[in-house]
């Protein structure tokens, strides 16, 4: 108790928090007062250590941590619980979902989606509306979400295909240069033109934003209906992920003595088999305890439904994990025999990655007929609090091989991870006068099996940190202990610290969500 | 002795390098392959190495290596899904054409390359009957004009431009001209009323063409003296905007 008071007591004398977000640190706080769900020892153990990870969602979960909530139905049909009525244009449209958008529940308290809005909004567009009058409408909307959904893990997607909507975001985001809302660009070969993926490129290079995901394999594991949320996170539309719980595979490494071969038949079932009890207990205690899904407007209003949910299961830190197992084995050749650099050890980690997924799609799941009632597989990009291990199945920062190896080794990686993984790729400012060379990068890490691909160019004034962006500025108010607006930045500073990210210019970055601090 | 059967079939070239990406010569991305050898000694070369008896400036150049056309095509093979093309650059690509026409003809037989197009980087000095050669395999050629006057053009490069002039019209008249370049150095060949009459003259070649105006950087250039002055942005817009005034040209500053 007497730690839960100065906990709390630092929380509310933190002055580079603004109000907002010490009442939503304290509220977190608070729902470790209440016991955790019942674990097996090992399972807690595990926790514990910090091998396996609940990303500090607290005791006892009250929402889902990934809420996609069908907006398409929400405007057709209207919304009982907020009492509007389905809009008739486009200021009503707009109006709704901003609205709407300050309802729907997440973890961070933000939604991580906040639509497919070049969809929802196309059929609202008049006809006689002249492109600067959508784009000065489409402005104050985005202006609004800024500053009224301060967080970068606030997601929107766009595309596959081309219209007046998405051109006017790309033209809107160009010129306010915001780190939210985060933005993904859903690309089909078969229907995107090749000049909508350019005004993408020529975007990335004024904000960073959008992402890039592969349009038919995202189909083919979640239907028609999914979106790219929060950082990197693949689900189902009217659906979501109830958790994400993480197993971090570079300590799983360091506590295995024999070789790789032993490495996959006995230690990855044990620590997968603790990850899945930890996520069955957390989906339990949400479902069952606390009754989400029989509470929640959004689900008693059909605009989510508990059978399009299931879990997230990440993974990260198997370059350190992939690296242990070559030296265990003999085989790391004074260190050149490491991820990313050695076709052995690249092998190697494809048989982990297999190996894991295997484990997984074997584990029967309660609430997760999403994804067939089994988890998601999912390449988690880190929070803030990691600390020398690196995101996801990535290559560590600053060891990446030449752009077309970094690639090609990735690339075979991607299908395993239906929730989503977030290799980060930088490119040198040459490409910025030549934005059709992005384009055909871009269409052939697809065509190779590229699930997401996202691309930071060296000296931006946006800092990629996982999926999500913050301004150098920002940052620098942080460390000068000056509140800032958005949450998202507060997590940055904590990467910023223990990585000096922004001191890598043409680097990539780690990728983390939410914490406790 | 001739050179054994199966080597005259595959012919080898002298390489200098290659880069799996590029996004700076030519349309889109592309795989370069940077040939040794050079017929010009220019002062502000940024690959000196690739001339004969100079030194690379930044150190970390292997030397040259003799590789035949199935080493380069496993190599753009790989990169292939990612590229809009290849280019051959240098040194001077021209000085190579057989193996240039051999990589080019083996790029546009193989299917599973056949799409990617094929550039060439040069510094114009090649004969007519070079660019007739390579024309039927070469989807555009840049050309450099390192300066109009040919008293100039002959300090900057050890040779005269008559060549350079011709090889522009003539690959024009063969449409494979992609653009000219104009690489301008402060103090040296960026003159405005040379810059004015470097326009009326490519505006008789074609008054549309692409040009692009490219500002010399220091990087990886050998030293001078005296030594060797970037031009200044606001120098190299005045440039553009007289080539402009000359003619309707698709203009780029870099």
């Amino acid at each position: 108790m007497q730690e839960l008071v100065e906990r709390a007591r630092t929380v509310v004398q933190d002055g580079a928090l603004g109000y907002d977000q010490k009442v939503r640190r304290l509220a977190a706080l608070a729902t470790e007062a209440i016991p955790y769900p019942t674990l097996s020892e090992d399972c807690r153990q595990a926790l514990d250590a910090r091998v396996i990870c609940d990303l500090y969602e607290g005791h006892a979960p009250y929402t889902a941590r990934y809420i996609l909530p069908d907006y398409d139905l929400a405007l057709r049909q209207g919304l009982r619980f907020l009492e509007l009525d389905p809009p008739q244009d486009l200021d009503d449209a707009l109006a709704f979902l901003q609205i709407m958008y300050a309802h729907v529940p997440s973890v961070t308290t933000y939604p991580v989606y906040l639509g497919d809005l070049d969809k929802l909004l196309e059929r609202f567009v008049p006809a006689d509306m002249t492109d600067e009058q959508l784009d000065r409408t489409l402005r104050r909307f985005w202006i609004g979400i800024d500053r009224m959904v301060p967080d970068a893990f606030a997601h929107l997607d766009v595309g596959p295909h081309d219209g007046r909507v998405v051109r006017s975001i790309f033209r809107v985001e160009r010129s306010l240069r915001q780190a939210v809302p985060n933005i993904t660009l859903k690309v089909d070969p078969a229907v995107t033109p090749d000049d909508l993926i350019e005004d993408g490129v020529r975007t990335v290079f004024e904000t960073g934003k959008p992402h890039f995901v592969n349009h038919p394999m995202m189909v083919a594991d979640h239907g028609e209906r999914y979106a790219a949320v929060s950082c990197y996170n693949s689900l189902k539309i009217g659906g979501g992920a109830h958790t994400l719980v993480r197993l971090n595979l570079k300590e799983a490494a360091l506590r295995h003595h024999g070789t790789s071969e032993e490495f996959m038949a006995a230690a990855l079932p044990h620590w997968v088999e603790l990850t899945a009890e930890l996520t069955e207990a957390r989906i339990r205690s949400l479902v069952e305890e606390q009754r989400f899904f029989e509470t929640h407007w959004l689900a008693n209003e059909g605009l989510i439904d508990l059978h399009r949910f299931s879990a997230m299961f990440g993974i990260f830190g198997l370059a350190e994990c992939v690296n242990r197992l070559m030296a265990l084995d003999g085989k790391d050749h004074g260190g050149a025999g490491r991820y990313g650099h050695d076709l052995d050890a690249d092998v190697l980690a494809m048989r982990v990655v297999e190996r894991v997924a295997e484990l997984v799609a074997a584990r029967p799941m309660p609430y997760c007929e999403g994804g067939q009632g089994r988890c998601y597989l999912h390449s988690q990009g880190g929070i803030d609090l990691d600390d020398h291990v690196t995101a996801g199945t990535r290559i560590p920062v600053g060891d990446e091989p030449d752009l077309l190896q970094h690639i090609t080794t990735c690339a075979p990686h991607h299908e395993h991870f239906a929730a989503g993984i977030s290799d980060i790729f930088h490119v040198d400012e040459t490409a910025v006068r030549n934005p059709g060379a992005m384009v055909d990068i871009i269409k052939g890490a697809l065509d190779q099996g590229m699930r997401d691909f996202t691309f930071n160019l060296a000296d931006n004034e946006f800092v990629r940190i996982t999926g999500y962006l913050v301004r150098k500025r920002d940052l620098a108010q942080i460390a000068g202990q000056h509140a800032v607006r958005h949450t998202s930045d507060q997590l940055a500073a904590g990467s910023e610290n223990a990585y000096h990210l922004t001191e890598r210019t043409v680097q990539r970055v780690g990728c983390h969500e939410r914490t406790p601090r | 002795m001739s050179a054994p059967l199966a080597e005259r079939r595959t012919p080898s070239g002298l390489v200098a390098g290659t880069i799996a990406f590029s996004s700076v010569d030519g349309p889109g991305n592309r795989f370069v392959v940077f040939l040794q050898g050079c017929n010009f000694d220019c002062v502000a070369c940024h690959n000196p190495h690739t001339i004969p008896g100079r030194a690379a400036i930044d150190g970390d150049h292997q030397g040259p290596q003799r590789l035949r056309v199935p080493d380069l095509l496993h190599q753009i093979g790989r990169a292939a899904p990612f590229i809009r093309g290849i280019t051959v650059s240098g040194g001077e690509a021209t000085l190579q054409a057989g193996f240039v026409e051999a990589l080019f003809r083996a790029v546009k037989e193989d299917p599973a390359l056949a799409a990617l197009t094929c550039f060439i980087d040069s510094n114009g000095a090649a004969d007519p009957m070079t660019w007739d050669r390579l024309a039927p395999l070469t989807d555009g050629v840049m050309v450099d004009l390192k300066s109009f006057d040919p008293e100039i053009h002959h300090r900057l490069t050890g040779q005269g431009n008559a060549d350079v002039l011709a090889s522009i019209r003539h690959l024009h008249h063969l449409r494979r001209l992609h653009e000219v370049r104009l690489l301008l150095l402060a103090g040296w060949n960026d003159d405005p009323a040379l810059i004015r009459r470097t326009g009326e003259w490519l505006a008789t070649v074609d008054p549309t063409m692409r040009v692009k105006v490219i500002g010399f950087r220091l990087h990886g250039a050998r030293p001078h003296d005296p030594p060797l002055v970037e031009p200044t942005a606001g120098r190299l817009q005045e440039a553009a905007a007289i080539l402009r005034a000359t003619a309707p040209f698709d203009i780029a500053v870099i």
